[in-house]
């Protein structure tokens, strides 16, 4: 990649459909970051929805399906980068399963993969940025979601980069690591046992001690500011591309209390 | 027992609301989850033990006949008698025989999850055998008549003033106004009671963590001692296993206890681990004169040659429960079987079948703690997607998700529709938000707004914005 | 057909398996018993293992204590007993190393022979070796230490040679594989880490479930 100096790498942005449909903020957060990292940004329009839904709920042919539709909308790229831990998990992890001996796919789906990198992540491990010049002047709390975590190993990256932002203070909560209940449909098939786990997690996230909330995965935020905002709530809750790309103009995810 | 596993909403509902349960299943992540995090990460060797584990066993299986083979010759050879089980009814019948026909009155057993597969105390109660229940969860739900709420502490689901109720109700021998408020109190009252019933007791039966072809030789691990003191002391030590507990030398069963203890209780081994080979030799002193060894299938052969065959490899540590979010929630009764947590929603539909056990597998959230912890590296979130599969080839999961479910993907595969009907809803959902920016509720998501607030779109979509900006960029400049 | 042998077709067929190499691969290993991997731990020269296992073994609420020589265990013994309040009374199997030791001298020590019938309030067993890596002994069933005393008395004192004091548990294995033969083994063959312990009232641990409720372990010589 030496000689690529001179030429900027170039990234299609997975905007995932819930930043797309609830959090666009999120993705021009997201363009900002990769664009100051030093690559040219792309969206392809005929991305929808990484398959999570289909593929959890046993569909594999619909999957296969928008999982072939969107390896064609991004295989030209040098990057395909995803706002998300759990969006990137199913296309990085999951798609080259889901083509295992089909000729025409498999070698497609493992090129692919190769190329797909979460967020925070990309910026932190491919792109070596050190840190970024945001400032903000709060005390955050960070979850780290399961996919990120345990499927990408992501934990230190956007600690190194938060703490980075001039003045913002980390306050860790207890069991940062484990589940905040949303699942997917899990948090709608199961809603009383995932109300049980997010009350859980929103009793670490209070205790903690921060007055704003930071996550990877717009899922997992919006059940978790869904149960802060019901419970009345003050603590304020962000996309971590919104903090670290300065990007904090809007209202938080679920509005402010 | 009773399959309880249709109904697993309801269950857990009841679950969610009774607070004793909820009390008690606070001492998970202190008597669990912390004790392993320190045995594990005061060994180095750790996650490459793992991988010789899950070795051992992927070999083990993809041999499993030659193995038993070996195993039952081994067995007889040390005087001991293997008694080979299709079903559970069949291992049923064996230990009853064997019952019959040496006049056995009374069982101690030391803890077996087999025993609970096959429903084995039911039907030594119903032939007029007294089995009497010997590790202290066990034998807390066995007064009870409870089944295990969790593979290694049964009684995981039970405070101590629930237990003194029980000791007071059935202990009636001893003198009312004892006092049993402390644990030790409890401890040693159990002690005492049960110490009687060993020597009472014309057999013993265990189950195994490992079965060892070399020697023919069951292992148990416990920390109690009552596996050990329900083998020596009968005349007749009966061991239940399952099939896939053979592994194939001493130094495999090694390999696989610095795994097995770490996991389960963050020890770096049990208190005691006992390798039986046969019954009584010449110039023992004590030991049972019979050795019998029950090998239960009961369709874990099916599972081989399956994408379900790693399941086999599991030992039964219990850490996937002790790590899972939904078992923390609902305690493991609400599973409706004998296996809970992640191994159990893996298991279960195996063993019972999807249409039974369907629900196990589909409330996780795929978390992956279960996974990360494993000692065995089992892919169990992988595996409960394909029981997922499975349904969704039979059509067994409900209309109204399979329909919802089309329709979504209807438009995730049509990304010119998908981006025009988003265009026009999602602006209008974002109105619709307010100055709060969040629903409390709305039509058709009562799932997600009876316990949270569901934010609001910002306005319009990504993909609108961006599309925006991209033709403004092309315009020519003025 | 046999149970047995519906069992293994319905493996063989889920397996899709044929016999020819794999019967030679099963058997190389059964032969073989490859060593898997040993932590390092596990691995320390002689001093330092001696220290490891004493250490491991106190974790878990074990007492250790060393002696130069068999000479010295009775009165260990009887300081044993005499500092836990205990009756001055043991019981003990027929072993040759045990009985060697002068226990004339401790004339007030009563000694009980063979099996343990559930009414000692001590027994004491000579262990076949131990393993540092986890502070764990090895005993073996049989008429010189039987099994009963291992778990029947409320105390358990157990000597061991400094000498059978392995880094880890495959030295023990194949030990005990060259003293009963290949593919054999004892009747019993009890590995013990620490006194006997129950958390299964609200995951509370305590010590004393079924076995003894204390382990005091010497070793022997150095």
């Amino acid at each position: 990649m030496q000689h690529q100096s001179t030429k900027r790498p170039t990234v299609g942005l997975f905007v995932t459909c819930l930043v797309d449909l609830f959090r666009p903020s999120v993705g021009f957060a997201a363009v900002k970051l990769i664009e100051e990292a030093g690559c040219t940004v792309d969206v392809p329009m005929t991305q929808t929805c990484c398959g999570q839904p289909a593929y959890n709920s046993g569909d594999r042919e619909d999957t296969r399906e928008i999982a072939k539709a969107t390896i064609a909308a991004f295989e030209e790229f040098d990057y395909v980068v995803a706002p998300s831990g759990s969006c990137t998990g199913m296309l990085k992890k999951h798609y080259p399963a889901l083509f295992a001996g089909d000729p025409a796919w498999e070698s497609r789906a493992a090129e692919f993969s190769k190329k797909v990198h979460e967020l925070v992540s990309f910026l932190a491990d491919e792109m070596k940025v050190e840190g970024v010049t945001a400032k903000l002047t709060a005390t955050a709390t960070y979850h780290d979601s399961c996919s990120g975590l345990r499927e990408l190993g992501i934990h230190d990256q956007p600690r190194k980069l938060l703490a980075s932002v001039e003045g913002l203070k980390i306050a860790e909560m207890q069991e940062a690591d484990v589940c905040c209940g949303f699942g997917g449909t899990f948090c709608v098939k199961y809603s009383d046992i995932s109300n049980a786990i997010v009350t859980k997690k929103t009793a670490n996230i209070e205790t903690a001690g921060a007055d704003m909330l930071l996550a990877g995965d717009l899922g997992c935020l919006m059940n978790m500011a869904g149960k802060l905002k019901r419970d009345g709530s003050s603590i304020e809750v962000r996309h971590v591309a919104e903090v670290l790309a300065g990007m904090t103009d809007q209202p938080p995810i679920g509005g402010a209390n | 027992m009773q399959i309880r596993s249709p109904e697993f909403k309801a269950n857990s509902v009841k679950a969610l609301s009774d607070a004793q349960l909820q009390k008690a299943l606070g001492n998970v992540r202190a008597g669990f989850i912390d004790k392993r995090k320190k045995a594990v990460d005061a060994l180095p060797e750790f996650d490459a033990l793992r991988e010789n584990g899950k070795a051992i066993k992927d070999h083990t299986l993809a041999n499993l006949d030659l193995y038993l083979e070996n195993y039952e010759a081994q067995v007889k050879a040390a005087g001991g008698h293997v008694h080979w089980a299709e079903t559970a009814e069949d291992a049923r019948r064996i230990i009853l025989d064997l019952c019959a026909s040496r006049g056995v009155k009374t069982v101690t057993k030391g803890k077996s999850m087999i025993s609970e597969e096959i429903a084995l105390n039911d039907a030594l109660e119903a032939a007029g055998v007294r089995p009497v229940e010997t590790d202290l969860g066990e034998y807390i739900i066995q007064l009870r008549g409870e089944h295990p709420s969790h593979i290694i502490a049964p009684a995981v689901h039970l405070n101590k003033e629930q237990i003194e109720a029980d000791f007071r109700r059935v202990h009636t021998h001893l003198p009312a106004d004892r006092e049993l408020v402390e644990h030790e109190k409890l401890l040693t009252e159990a002690r005492a009671v049960l110490r009687e019933q060993y020597f009472k007791a014309d057999l013993g039966i265990t189950g195994a963590n490992f079965l060892v072809a070399e020697t023919g030789s069951s292992i148990i691990v416990t920390n109690e001692g009552n596996g050990d003191l329900t083998q020596i002391l009968p005349r007749i030590h009966v061991v239940v296993a399952s099939i896939e507990k053979v592994v194939p030398t001493l130094e495999d069963a090694a390999q696989i206890l610095r795994l097995l203890a770490r996991s389960a209780t963050g020890q770096d081994m049990s208190v005691y681990t006992t390798i039986s080979t046969g019954g009584r030799r010449e110039g023992d002193p004590d030991g049972p004169d019979e050795y019998h060894v029950v090998l239960l299938d009961n369709g874990r052969s099916s599972m081989l040659g399956t994408e379900f065959q790693e399941m086999l490899r599991c030992i039964r540590c219990g850490a996937c429960m002790n790590h899972c979010p939904v078992y923390h929630a609902v305690g493991g009764h609400a599973y409706g079987w004998v296996y809970p947590g992640p191994m159990g929603a893996v298991l279960t539909p195996s063993l019972i079948g999807v249409d039974k056990g369907g629900h196990l597998p589909n409330a996780s959230t795929f978390c992956g703690r279960c996974e990360s912890v494993c000692p065995m590296k089992i892919p169990l979130p992988k595996m409960m997607r394909h029981w997922r599969e499975r349904e969704f080839e039979r059509g067994l999961n409900p209309a109204a998700a399979r329909y919802g479910l089309k329709a979504w993907a209807f438009f995730a595969r049509r990304p010119s529709l998908y981006r025009f009907f988003a265009s026009l809803g999602i602006p209008v959902l974002s109105a619709a938000g307010g100055a709060k920016h969040r629903f409390s509720w709305l039509p058709f998501a009562g799932g997600w707004t009876k316990y949270r607030e569901l934010p609001a779109p910002e306005g319009r979509t990504f993909l609108q914005q961006w599309a925006q900006r991209e033709a403004k960029k092309q315009e020519p400049v003025r | 057909m046999s149970a047995r042998d519906a069992i293994l077709n319905k493996v063989r067929a889920s397996l899709g398996a044929g016999n020819g190499p794999r019967a030679k691969v099963v058997r190389e290993r059964l032969d073989g018993a490859p060593r898997g991997l040993i932590p390092e731990r596990g691995q320390l020269p002689d001093a330092a293992r001696i220290d490891l296992f004493a250490a491991q073994a106190e974790k878990v609420h074990a007492t250790t204590e060393r002696l130069a020589s068999y000479a010295d265990l009775p009165a260990a013994v009887t300081a044993y007993l005499r500092s836990k309040n205990l009756s001055a009374s043991i019981r003990m199997g027929d072993d040759p190393r045990l009985n060697g030791a002068d226990w004339s001298m401790q004339a007030a020590l009563e000694i009980r022979r063979g099996p343990s019938d559930g009414n000692d309030e001590t027994g004491l067993s000579h262990a076949f070796g131990a393993v540092a890596e986890t502070g764990t002994l090895v005993l073996h069933s049989g008429a010189e230490n039987p099994t009963t005393v291992n778990f029947l008395p409320e105390h358990h004192l157990v000597i061991v040679d400094a000498k059978d004091v392995a880094g880890d548990l495959e030295t023990v294995l194949a030990r005990v594989r060259e003293t009963f033969g290949k593919g054999q083994m004892p009747r019993t063959l009890n590995m013990i880490t620490g006194p006997s312990r129950s958390g299964d009232i609200e995951q509370k641990m305590l010590l004393g479930a079924h076995g003894p409720r204390a382990l005091h372990i010497m070793v022997v010589g150095s």
